[in-house]
């Protein structure tokens, strides 16, 4: 039995170094690949080198009777049932999908995707083996241009009649929460200001530390598999529609997993293979992919081509926006596929208030490997579009970036705000946030030094950029999810047990894939419960474990499911102050709780939460009719996503003889409401803000005329390592979401999202003496240097 | 990623080494392992038998031999940045050495490895090019040398026969001379999108000798003789630089690729060779 002792409640807002670590840093750790079951079998996949084909004739003879092969499965032997890898996200009500086989049957849609899987004793021979497998191809054209595709001249699946898989449309006048845009661009143009730009989001590969890997294990009553996911509740209730098996006969077990970023956000045909495998072998089967095969079928992120007219006032005041979005869905819809270039839908107006506002989107089928969910989702590209247009617009009205977006922006006083995209932002300081990251940075400082560069024509050239970014976190209330027609909800549960010895076991079905919950969710529960943080432990990531969940993506780990954790904790509480007053022989209503202790008010008599707990576990002694037990639990559903913003500035040194772009300063303000970690806040950050660099200077995913990628290895696909990306200056404000009990809003993508802009802003505002207006991305020295180039040509130069 | 099935032997002298290369009909030697290994793994080769030179202690060091350098061709890329002869006579070397990758790979590759492998993006063919050495070729018929000019045949292909080793580079000491070697990449941890070597001997206010080559400008490293020739006698400072460099990419055949097409490779390289002499008169 332990006696509580009295403690300041001041573990939410600690620096606590994450207690996952160890076992994470050192890898020494339940990775699935780790695991070695009794008699497991090695899956190697057979892909198809080609992007688009049919499929003439799979020979698995020889392969069959290689040394260690126990089967070698085809597409034709599963064909009635591996089902069909889901989509749910119908984002219309005629959205096109084609038939999404784990196995190709007898058609390739793109470069590496499974046409055969090989069992074999070990992985080694399973490897030799899938290279025996002789697979005739009968190429077909492929569709790659995703203009060209939206044209609909060669079908990607012909039985569609189209390669438009749905189109989507948001218009504020209709919404009824704005004006109509067609009358702000006219307005604009009889002597506003008209801005017309086209953007490219670049294909990106999300990249995670450790490859996908699955295992499954089909002997014991219910099936287990393990799998390196984000999302192993979603997961499970998938693949029982999917493979049709009863739900309650499959366990899904998501061990520690090594990064995702949205890209373990999906059911993946590798899971659907291993699980058919195992089945028909009987024996635990594993599969692991190599990096290649990671970078080159994990899905992809971002592409999307964005055609945008901003209409302003001849003094910088916007009046409207219209965005027209070509979105490359790939071969296939993945789970969220179609739904994420909506999620930006959402994000165009950002922090501005302007009143106008029409979103139109197309999703469009291409030979490439399908994208999906990436970090930020929508949002990042949403968040690119408007940022860098307000810099464009600076630049035509002859204003101060930082004074044009605060021309547009909600004041702090004017929240709660309703947005043009009919989004309710309950608090937020741009001003704050922005004055705060102008100091750190010395605007005004490298204003002067950019000018005297420009004066004596350095062949260096700096410049500066600005992103004041905000984006929706928490995804995501179940009534928006509904009327975007997404099959889930997006609430999220946890549940507490109080162990007889007074520890704690907080279950949240927010499993986490390097964010570490387990150590938020610790110092949130120990302070409401007035407990030690070594004496709560975090359980997740497992079925049977956490029976309810809507897992990790969106931001939404914290807002939704720590907060279901907390409503647990007091619950807990509840439960426990009758007993605690039938203890103290007080009325419960004259009792306080405070540091872990009942007190009845008023005197010194007390009792500490953990004897209550083991007067609850013995119950010898309770009051008439009180289940014994203080377990508890609570299921949260926002009433409202969550809005982080902040302000990103960043200075770059452009050296106009190479191209090449040196990121010179970095400094951050973000409002992610109230913190529980400033540790894992700022790490959140700085991993979020490399990721959004690597977009501006250095990720693409590049494909050759005949659809196979050749950015296929980490020497082509250009991950940057911790020396290609700066020191960061990180600073906060704390403005707290009303949305929540805690006020906290959510920081998983808010480095991501602001980051990308903030440096490509700054390379063209290096640029601009030179006539430059724009860089596409990445800002590859080869490109930089190419727009340079041009622009001479045409006329500009130096001041 | 699993490479096929192979045997495998690890000699302790250079001639069992060549025994066995010369028994085995699919053999290729093992070094470092940096550039082989990937291939195996990705399956680009699929050798029968694997000859490790890792256990050959006489192919490790470096030693002066009159007026050069004698390397082991299995002298680890870490040792020659390190090595206070490669410092003092070769400077060039353990400074383009620097440049490769990370210290995993900088401890593992060797300098014989990465000359054979004859990436054109490699750094130490360049370096090897631009100070002249000789490479010593052992086979079961004796040793030859060979000239750097005639080593590098086309990429990765050198003037070493499947069962012969490269046993040493003899590198001309360049004592005194400064030196620099210029790389351009994206990513700090890459092959030269770029590259220029150069090592200067300054008489006073002005270049007396030079030696300027360039990596990834061809399918071998590239010497630029006729740039060489005109530094000497002028005063290693920008303008004059820059105008005895200009056309050092003249006749060049670059790659393209992600990182750049060719006509912004000969524009690097202009840029570059200016740098790297500037640089190497300055330190
Ligand atoms: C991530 C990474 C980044 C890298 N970046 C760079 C870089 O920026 N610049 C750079 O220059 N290099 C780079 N390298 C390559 C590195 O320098 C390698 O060490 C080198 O290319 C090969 O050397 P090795 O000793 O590892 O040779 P191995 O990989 O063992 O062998 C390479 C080839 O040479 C043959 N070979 C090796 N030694 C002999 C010998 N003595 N006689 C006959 N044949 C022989 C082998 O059969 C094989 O064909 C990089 C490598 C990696 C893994």
């Amino acid at each position: 039995m332990t006696v509580t002792e009295e403690r300041p409640t001041t573990e939410v807002g600690t620096p606590r170094r994450r207690k996952e670590d160890q076992r994470l840093v050192t890898g020494r750790t339940r990775w699935t690949d780790n695991l070695q079951l009794p008699g497991m079998l090695h899956l190697a996949m057979v892909r198809s080198p080609v992007a688009r084909a049919k499929i003439t004739s799979v020979d698995v003879a020889e392969a069959r009777s290689a040394p260690g092969v126990l089967a070698v499965i085809t597409g034709s032997d599963v064909a009635d049932i591996q089902g069909s890898l889901p989509n749910a996200w119908p984002v219309a009500e005629d959205q096109k999908a084609p038939p999404h086989p784990a196995i190709a049957v007898d058609q390739v849609s793109f470069a590496g995707e499974i046409v055969a899987c090989v069992v074999a004793r070990s992985a080694a021979e399973a490897r030799d083996a899938s290279e025996l497998v002789d697979v005739e191809y009968d190429e077909l054209p492929v569709v790659l241009d995703l203009a060209q595709a939206a044209a609909d001249t060669e079908l990607v699946h012909p039985d569609l009649g189209t390669n438009v898989s749905a189109r989507w449309v948001f218009d504020s006048a209709e919404a009824c929460s704005g004006g109509n845009v067609e009358d702000a661009i006219q307005e604009a143009r009889d002597g506003g200001i008209l801005i017309e730009r086209t953007y490219r989001q670049q294909r990106l590969i999300p990249a995670f530390m450790e490859p996908r890997s699955v295992v499954v294990d089909p002997t014991g009553e219910q099936t287990t598999m393990w799998s390196a996911t984000q999302i192993p509740h979603i997961l499970r209730l998938m693949l029982a529609l999917t493979c049709d098996i009863p739900e309650s006969k499959l366990r899904v077990i998501a061990p520690d997993v090594g990064g995702g970023f949205g890209g373990k956000l999906q059911v993946t045909p590798e899971e659907v293979v291993t699980l058919l495998a195992a089945r028909q072998v009987g024996r635990p089967c594993k599969y692991t992919e190599s990096r290649s095969e990671s970078l080159m079928v994990a899905h992809h992120g971002r592409d999307q081509i964005q055609k945008l007219t901003l209409a302003a006032k001849q003094d910088g005041t916007v009046t409207g926006l219209k965005v027209e979005l070509l979105a490359d869905m790939g071969a296939y819809l993945g789970l969220v596929t179609s739904g994420v270039p909506i999620l930006g839908a959402f994000m165009f107006n950002a922090i501005y208030k302007f009143p106008a506002y029409h979103f139109a989107c197309t999703n469009v089928f291409t030979n490439h490997a399908w994208t999906d969910a990436y970090r930020g989702a929508g949002r990042p590209e949403a968040t690119y579009a408007i940022e860098r247009l307000m810099d464009e617009l600076a630049q035509e009205v002859g204003a101060d970036p930082l004074e044009i977006r605060e021309k547009n922006w909600i004041k702090h006083e004017e929240f709660p705000f309703t947005t043009v995209a009919t989004l309710e932002y309950d608090s937020g300081n741009y001003e704050a946030a922005t004055a705060k990251a102008r100091e750190l940075f010395g605007y005004d400082e490298l204003r002067k030094e950019q000018a005297e560069r420009r004066e004596r024509n350095d062949p260096v050239q700096l410049g500066i950029g600005v992103s004041t970014y905000t984006e929706m976190c928490g995804l995501a209330p179940s009534r928006v999810l509904g009327a975007l027609s997404y099959a889930a909800g997006g609430w999220e549960h946890a549940s507490i047990r109080m162990l007889a010895s007074g520890k704690v076991e907080v279950v949240t079905g927010s499993s986490a894939h390097g964010q570490g919950h387990e150590t938020a969710w610790s110092q949130i529960v120990a302070d409401r419960l007035g407990v030690p943080f070594e004496d709560v432990e975090v359980l997740h990531g497992d079925t049977l474990v956490a029976p309810k969940g809507m897992d990790t993506y969106g931001s939404r780990s914290l807002v939704i499911g720590g907060i279901a954790a907390l409503r647990a904790a007091d619950k807990v509480i509840e439960k426990a102050k009758v007993v605690a007053a039938h203890m103290l022989e007080a009325s419960p209503d004259d009792l306080e709780f405070s540091a872990g202790k009942f007190t009845v008010k008023g005197t010194d008599k007390g009792t500490g939460i953990g004897d209550v707990a083991f007067a609850a576990f013995h119950a010898h002694d309770l009051p008439d009719g009180f289940e014994p037990s203080l377990d508890a639990e609570a299921t949260m559903d926002p009433d409202n996503f969550s809005f982080p913003h902040g302000t990103h500035l960043c200075a770059v040194e452009v050296d106009t003889e190479t191209g090449r772009t040196t990121i010179r300063k970095y400094v951050c303000v973000d409002d992610v409401g109230k913190v529980i970690n400033p540790l894992i806040v700022e790490g959140q950050l700085h991993g979020g803000v490399a990721q959004g660099i690597a977009q501006a200077l250095f990720e693409e995913a590049v494909y050759d005329e005949s659809g196979t990628l050749v950015s296929g290895s980490l020497t082509d696909y250009l991950v940057p390592s911790a020396v290609d990306v700066p020191s960061m200056v990180t600073d906060r404000t704390e403005t707290p979401s009303l949305t929540n009990e805690l006020g906290v809003k959510g920081v998983g993508e808010a480095g991501t999202i602001a980051s990308t802009p903030a440096v490509v802003n700054g390379i063209v505002d290096a640029l601009r003496p030179y006539g430059v207006s724009d860089v596409p991305m990445p800002c590859t020295p080869h490109r930089v240097w190419t727009v340079l180039q041009a622009a001479g040509a045409s006329g500009g130069g130096a001041a | 990623m699993i490479p096929a099935k192979f045997d495998y032997h690890a000699p302790s002298t250079v001639d069992e080494a060549l025994r066995l290369l010369s028994e085995a009909e699919d053999a290729k030697v093992l070094a470092g392992g940096q550039s082989l290994i990937p291939v195996l793994r990705l399956r680009l080769a699929a050798p029968e038998v694997i000859v490790d030179l890792g256990r050959i202690e006489e192919l490790r060091g470096v030693r002066e031999d009159g007026d050069a350098l004698a390397v082991g061709a299995m002298t680890p890329h870490a040792d020659m940045i390190a090595d206070p002869l490669v410092r003092e006579h070769a400077a060039l070397v353990a400074e383009a050495a620097e440049t490769i990758a990370d210290p995993q790979v900088r401890h593992r590759g060797t300098f014989g490895g990465a000359l054979v492998h004859a990436d054109p993006a490699g750094d130490m063919p360049t370096t090897a090019v631009a100070l002249g050495a000789e490479f010593l070729i052992a086979g079961t018929r004796g040793t030859r040398t060979v000239a750097a000019e005639d080593f590098f045949e086309d990429l990765f292909t050198t003037a070493v026969g499947e069962d012969e080793l490269l046993t040493q580079v003899r590198i001309p000491k360049h004592t005194g001379w400064g030196s620099h070697y210029e790389k351009f990449v994206r990513v700090a941890q890459q092959w030269s999108i770029v590259a220029v070597a150069a090592a200067l001997r300054i008489d006073g206010d002005s270049i007396a000798e030079a030696r300027v080559a360039l990596t990834n400008m061809g399918s071998t490293p590239v010497r630029a003789t006729a740039v060489e020739q005109r530094l000497i006698g002028i005063a290693p400072v920008a303008d004059a630089v820059r105008e005895a460099v200009v056309d050092v990419a003249e006749g060049t055949h670059p790659p393209s690729d992600l990182n750049g097409d060719a006509d912004y490779r000969r524009h690097l390289a202009t840029v570059l060779t200016g740098r790297a002499v500037l640089a190497a008169a300055a330190g």
